[in-house]
């Protein structure tokens, strides 16, 4: 390798790079905890403009400076084969970062340097962060840093961190290359002479007839056009206008020589050439001591993934699971509270039941305001809210397995079934935390987990199914109803209901993938990382961002729904009766918005059991499944004329005359399978990019629904 | 004419490979994927075990563990090395 590389600082050819920290690296190279670390409690989530990857920016201080860093998505490459490529490269070249850091796993140096040799062609100030030295020293691998550093001809700092080791050190560094006291622009990357000369005469051909913008570096962009890169060529041919025909001539010229010189395509080539490099620096810094290998993680994987063994493994941690989110949340009464026990789950419904209290003496002075405040907030919020502890130790529990290495296995083990209904592997984790384990989970953040699925089409059939899992707030219609109807088999009935609802989102993604979103099935192609312990803070942190999405949802979308369908069902008032004595709350209710709504649906709602009032629950649900027993609460509560609490609703309704088993069974198949509520459907168009998407899913998943809720409902009728 | 070429496809548990090609049937991005991670010509693998149904196959490469699936495998031809 040779050095001539700097460019003068003088030069217009040279950016002015904003001072901004961008963090890359492969993914399982401890990206986000060596963040974590850097940021301490500074970070927020946010998006990339324009597109749907969620990313995490923070701020690193050192002295009394602030430098704002943003954690780029962990990818291997930089194509424009996978969104998360895309985005962290166009982050480098469109926000111009003033430095980017690269996570690189010590243990897995060849691998992850690739990444490196990609982010040197893009001639952007780099320092390696050689993470996890820990793990490497311990399986007998020397990295000679100092000579790492002067063959990528970029600063490399030894770090751990899950433990904050080297830390400091990586600050201090990164400051001085801001400061441009430490030089930190890489080394040329040398991919033999043939392809050498290539690239500079492309790159030659690129800056004469292209009014280049000053963020591009001619030379990554002719590697990029070499490789056959589309989102490359695009750029490339807006700044050439009319004249990249020359360009693009030019580049195919380049490409038949190189691929006739070598006999392989030029992406193969390049691809190969960024291993040498990669394998070249390995064998000049990296010495092993002792010829290990990843014991430990092969003897678990004998067992974890054995043939017969796995699955049970699997079906156990997932059974351990629910045992423990269960018991801990709700079950077991073990936080100390004024002398006595409660569950999480009681606390919070405890704390509800207080504010029910204290407003109660409003009840006669201000009716109005009461029943907003008694219905909409207490009630409404205070429902989902009740929800808290068993989501947050769900969402713990499956972070601590994501983080185990767990995760990758499952997908590994059930790959092969999913691929037979046209998802894979990873959707697995996307189904199981949108509710796939039979209760509990957010189809919000499932959809958001489908994320890690490369394929477009495998990840909108997930995405499309995903909300057929029994999610957290659906729980609690099974529960009334089940108390109500079903009350000596209530384990029996949630096991059909979970069976239930795995048979028709199979089913569904079969059908949808036979038929709506067809085209073949792509590769699973996934690093199956070495297990290790958890990292305590890292989980927590990942528990509390998801826990507060869902309490902020609780707090917003939730709440103003409340409000407005308290203002349904409450406006228009009825007028005085003749005898003038107040309307019941039957009268008032029937009068209201909501129930001439109810009423219109009835002709058709009736063939699957629902009456007026039912509808006014569903119509609710609709926009959040957490409102539906809310509703019916609130329906059948102004039923009775003192309207307070006395009987649960459960009791209420197995006493209604016109409610039966069978009806309460269709309405839970239909509470199941109906239009997801609104804030899924605001998430899966905006993570399928398109509100085409969302609108079929609404109306698909709810003729589904329906379908199925009058099927059940009138063969129930048949056999009596 | 096509004789029998050994794939990944075709190596047992515990069986030791070199990487001779990708070949170039699949989508583009699959190739490219496949390079990213490290399957390139020359690349030593060793089949470490099949998924309880037989499919996907996971591969020890660069000293890190990957899993692929049996269409993939098809599509990378490798010559035997003694382990």
């Amino acid at each position: 390798m040779t050095a001539s590389h700097l460019p003068d600082a003088g030069s217009p050819a040279v950016p002015v790079r904003k001072q901004v920290i961008a963090i890359a690296g492969n993914p399982n190279a401890g990206k986000t905890s060596l963040f974590n670390r850097l940021t301490g409690a500074s970070q927020q989530v946010g998006n990339y403009p324009g597109v749907t990857v969620e990313h995490k920016e923070g701020v690193v201080r050192h002295g009394d400076r602030r430098i704002p860093v943003v954690d780029l998505p962990g990818t291997y490459s930089l194509t424009a084969y996978s969104l998360e490529e895309r985005v962290a490269r166009d982050f480098i070249i469109d926000e111009q970062p003033a430095l980017v850091v690269d996570v690189v796993d010590a243990s897995n140096l060849e691998r992850n340097l690739y990444l490196a040799v990609q982010l040197m062609e893009m001639r952007v100030p780099l320092v390696i962060a050689l993470n996890m030295i820990d793990v490497a020293e311990s399986r007998g691998i020397r990295i000679d840093t100092a000579r790492l550093s002067l063959l990528l001809g970029v600063p490399v700092v030894a770090t751990v961190g899950s433990r904050g080791r080297g830390v400091d050190e990586l600050v201090d560094i990164c400051t001085a290359v801001l400061d441009g006291t430490v030089n930190a622009l890489p080394q040329t990357v040398h991919y033999g002479h043939v392809v050498d000369e290539e690239i500079t005469g492309l790159a030659g051909v690129i800056a004469e007839n292209t009014l280049l913008d000053r963020r591009f570096e001619p030379a990554w962009l002719a590697v990029k056009l070499l490789e056959k890169d589309p989102a490359a060529a695009g750029r490339v041919r807006l700044m050439a206008g009319v004249r990249y025909g020359l360009v693009d001539t030019a580049a195919a010229a380049a490409v038949l020589r190189i691929e006739r010189h070598y006999g392989e395509d030029t992406a193969t080539i390049i691809a190969e050439r960024r291993y040498g490099v990669a394998a070249g620096a390995v064998r000049q810094c990296m010495s092993r001591t002792v010829q290990s290998r990843m014991d430990l993680t092969d003897r678990i994987d004998n067992v974890v993934c054995g043939r017969i063994l796995g699955p049970v493994i699997l079906v156990g941690v997932v059974a351990a699971l629910f045992f423990w989110v269960f018991k801990l949340s709700d079950e077991w009464a073990w936080l100390p509270w004024f002398g006595g026990w409660v569950s999480p789950t009681g606390l919070v419904n405890w704390i509800f039941a207080q504010l029910s209290a204290l407003l109660a003496p409003a009840r006669h002075s201000m009716p109005m305001l009461h029943s907003l405040f008694d219905a909409a907030l207490v009630r409404g919020v205070g429902g989902v809210l009740g929800f808290v502890p068993l989501i947050f130790f769900m969402f713990l529990f499956i972070a601590a397995l994501e983080d185990s290495g767990y995760i990758a296995r499952v997908a590994f083990i059930l790959d092969r079934l999913l691929r037979m209904f046209g998802m894979q592997g990873n959707s697995i984790l996307a189904l199981i935390v949108s509710g796939g384990l039979g209760a509990g989970g957010c189809a919000v953040p499932g959809i958001m987990a489908t994320r890690t699925l490369r394929e477009e089409k495998d990840r909108l059939v997930t995405m499309l199914v995903a909300p057929f899992m029994n999610c957290g707030a659906k729980m609690p219609v099974y529960a009334v109803l089940i108390a109500a109807f079903f009350p000596a088999s209530r384990t029996e009935m949630m096991l059909l209901l979970w069976a239930i609802s795995w048979f028709v989102a199979l089913a569904a993604a079969w059908t949808l993938r036979r038929f709506v979103i067809r085209g073949e099935q792509t590769p699973f192609v996934m690093e199956l990382p070495p297990y290790h312990v958890p990292v305590l803070r890292g989980v927590l942190l990942h528990t509390w961002e998801r826990t507060w999405l869902y309490i902020k949802k609780a707090g917003t979308v939730i709440l103003a729904v409340n409000i407005v369908l308290w203002a349904f069902m409450y406006f228009p008032r009825p007028p005085e009766r003749p005898d003038g004595k107040a309307p019941t709350a039957a009268e008032a209710l029937a009068h209201s918005m909501a129930g001439r709504f109810g009423r219109a649906l009835e002709p058709v709602s009736e063939l699957a059991g629902f009456d007026w009032r039912t509808n006014i629950a569903l119509l609710g649900g609709f926009a959040a499944k957490e409102v539906v027993v809310g509703a019916l609460g609130t329906v059948y509560a102004m039923d009775i004329e003192k309207g307070g609490d006395s009987a649960p609703l459960a009791a209420r309704l197995a006493a209604e005359p016109d409610w039966s088993p069978r009806r309460a069974f269709a309405m839970m198949l239909f509470v199941m399978l109906y239009a997801p509520c609104m804030t899924t459907i605001a998430v899966i168009a905006r993570e399928s990019g398109s509100w085409k998407w969302a609108a079929f899913a609404t109306l698909y998943s709810t003729t589904i629904a329906f379908v199925i809720a009058l099927a059940v409902y009138q063969a129930g009728r048949l056999v009596g | 004419m096509k004789t029998a070429v050994l794939t990944l496809f075709d190596l047992v548990s515990g069986q030791s490979a070199r990487i001779v090609r990708i070949r170039n049937t699949g989508a583009k991005g699959i190739r490219q994927r496949l390079l990213d991670m490290g399957i390139t010509r020359g690349a030593v693998v060793r089949v470490e075990r099949h998924a309880p149904m037989g499919d996907p196959v996971e591969i020890a490469i660069l000293s890190y563990r990957l899993a692929l699936r049996m269409n993939e495998a098809r599509e990378i031809e490798v010559e035997p090395v003694e382990a």
